[in-house]
């Protein structure tokens, strides 16, 4: 190896994204635990892992700008730090959502009178979503990639289904229908946070073929790389 | 964009060393087309046999075609004419020792242009293209050689500009020039390429990023990889290219 330094900190930064996707995965985590109980100690775990996920954030993008003013990077290298200066972004958004989530669950006057099976459905699909296009970075798999996106049709799905089911719930309730709306907000977190997770293996995908059309990508698949 | 220069399966032999392997490449008029690779990979011969430097090389051996304009350079015995329709820039600013007016006038009169005022515009007109008129208008009798090596460097290309090239071949044009230096050239051969094809070798790579279309990279003189210098800097498609450039060897 030419140029072990370089290679040592590429490895620092693919160790670091890793860190901070592992943030995200613990934040969902709880989340989907919080759901299921009042725990307030919960919540506030989950806000600092979303605090933490920023910090990082800024760490590894400390770590992006110097790689890029040091090394002049160029091809494959030059692409794993762009992707991942745009992927820290996400990331980062997931930590701040999950935070956001869990200020609504542990608002005083949240109520928790509502069915949450289909919060959990989407809690479960957007981690599945985050971890898999995390899986994708760390193995450089297309595919993998490419699952994240099918996958984000289960969570606008099953956002559609909450969004319907709430209406149908304001309609039949007398109350003001607040509590039904910290519910549509959190389906719209998750929803949000499987958008994210797309952004994320969109990114890895431009990582791996350095390339952002989809065909592009479809041809790479089917006849592989020269 | 249309070729300028057509290189048809060429090889190159130094005696019995074959530097050039098969050769195609098509570099597109009025652009910069740059030549990568690690030393002795062959990028300078390649660069040479655009105007049959190597004619100068005994023992050089060439086969394959060199088409200017679809012309071949090799079957055509006139190599004052082809020099002078391709200029060459080197690595060591190489001004004559005398003034600065002489070393731009040079070349004119070589080709028989004779006649103060005709004389004096040319001269004019190549500082002027060099970027560097302002900095020597009041010192043209100056020597040459009482500049600085940026400022040599860019009079050597004025005088490549006087005889009305249509290409410029560059061999590490700023390899021994500061970084200011550097980037003048840099910036000057951007301005160059609206009415001039450009080739150069650099060991630079951020160089040939920076001012380059298309890049070459050689290895063991073969080329490589052709392609369009942000392609092959972002994606490139060959394992060895990719190798080079990320400094993985080399």
């Amino acid at each position: 190896m030419v140029r072990s330094r370089f290679a040592a900190q590429m490895e620092l930064l693919n160790t670091e994204l890793i860190v901070m996707g592992t943030l995200c995965e613990n934040a969902l985590e709880h989340v989907m635990q919080a759901l299921q109980e009042d725990n307030d100690a919960l919540n506030r775990e989950i806000i600092i892992l979303g605090k933490r996920t920023e910090e990082k954030e800024r760490e590894v993008e400390n770590i992006c700008i110097n790689l890029l003013l040091k090394q002049q990077p160029v091809a494959s290298d030059l692409r794993q730090i762009s992707a991942a200066l745009k992927m820290i972004t996400d990331l980062s958004r997931i930590g701040e959502q999950a935070g956001n989530i869990a200020e609504i669950l542990g608002k005083a006057e949240f109520g928790r009178d509502y069915d949450t099976t289909l919060l959990q459905q989407m809690a479960t699909a957007a981690k599945k979503m985050v971890s898999t296009s995390l899986d994708a970075f760390v193995k450089g798999d297309l595919r993998l990639a490419q699952q994240v996106e099918r996958d984000d049709d289960v969570v606008d799905e099953l956002f559609s289904r909450a969004k319907k089911e709430l209406i149908q719930v304001i309609r039949s309730t007398q109350d003001s229908g607040e509590q039904a709306i910290d519910y549509l907000m959190i389906a719209k977190y998750f929803e949000k946070i499987g958008d994210h997770a797309v952004n994320i293996s969109q990114w890895v995908l431009f990582m791996i073929t350095g390339a952002h059309e989809e065909d592009t990508v479809h041809d790479l698949l089917r006849g592989g790389r020269s | 964009m249309d070729t300028k220069i057509a290189i048809e399966t060429l090889d190159l032999y130094y005696s019995e060393f074959h530097a050039l392997k098969n050769i195609n490449m098509r570099i597109p008029e009025k652009e910069i087309t740059a030549f990568i690779g690690p030393s002795g990979c062959g990028k300078s011969t390649l660069l040479k046999s655009l105007n049959r430097m190597n004619d100068l090389i005994e023992g050089c051996r060439i086969t394959g075609r060199v088409l200017l304009d679809n012309d071949d350079i090799y079957a055509n015995d006139d190599v004052n004419l082809l020099r002078k329709r391709v200029g060459m820039v080197f690595q060591k600013p190489n001004p004559f020792p005398m003034s600065v007016y002489d070393n731009i006038a040079f070349g004119p009169r070589t080709h028989g242009v004779k006649g103060k005022a005709k004389l004096d515009d040319m001269v004019e007109e190549a500082l002027r293209k060099a970027a560097i008129w302002d900095e020597v208008k009041d010192r043209l009798d100056k020597s040459a050689l009482s500049f600085s090596g940026g400022q040599q460097q860019r009079l050597c290309i004025a005088r490549a500009l006087a005889v009305q090239p249509e290409v410029l071949l560059m061999d590490e044009p700023t390899s021994a020039l500061d970084p200011i230096s550097t980037l003048k050239i840099e910036d000057l051969a951007l301005e160059l390429k609206q009415n001039y094809t450009i080739v150069i070798v650099t060991h630079n790579m951020q160089q040939a990023v920076r001012i380059s279309d298309k890049t070459a990279f050689f290895l063991l003189g073969e080329v490589v990889e052709f392609n369009d210098t942000d392609s092959l800097f972002s994606n490139p498609q060959e394992k060895k290219t990719e190798d080079y450039i990320t400094g993985r060897f080399g």
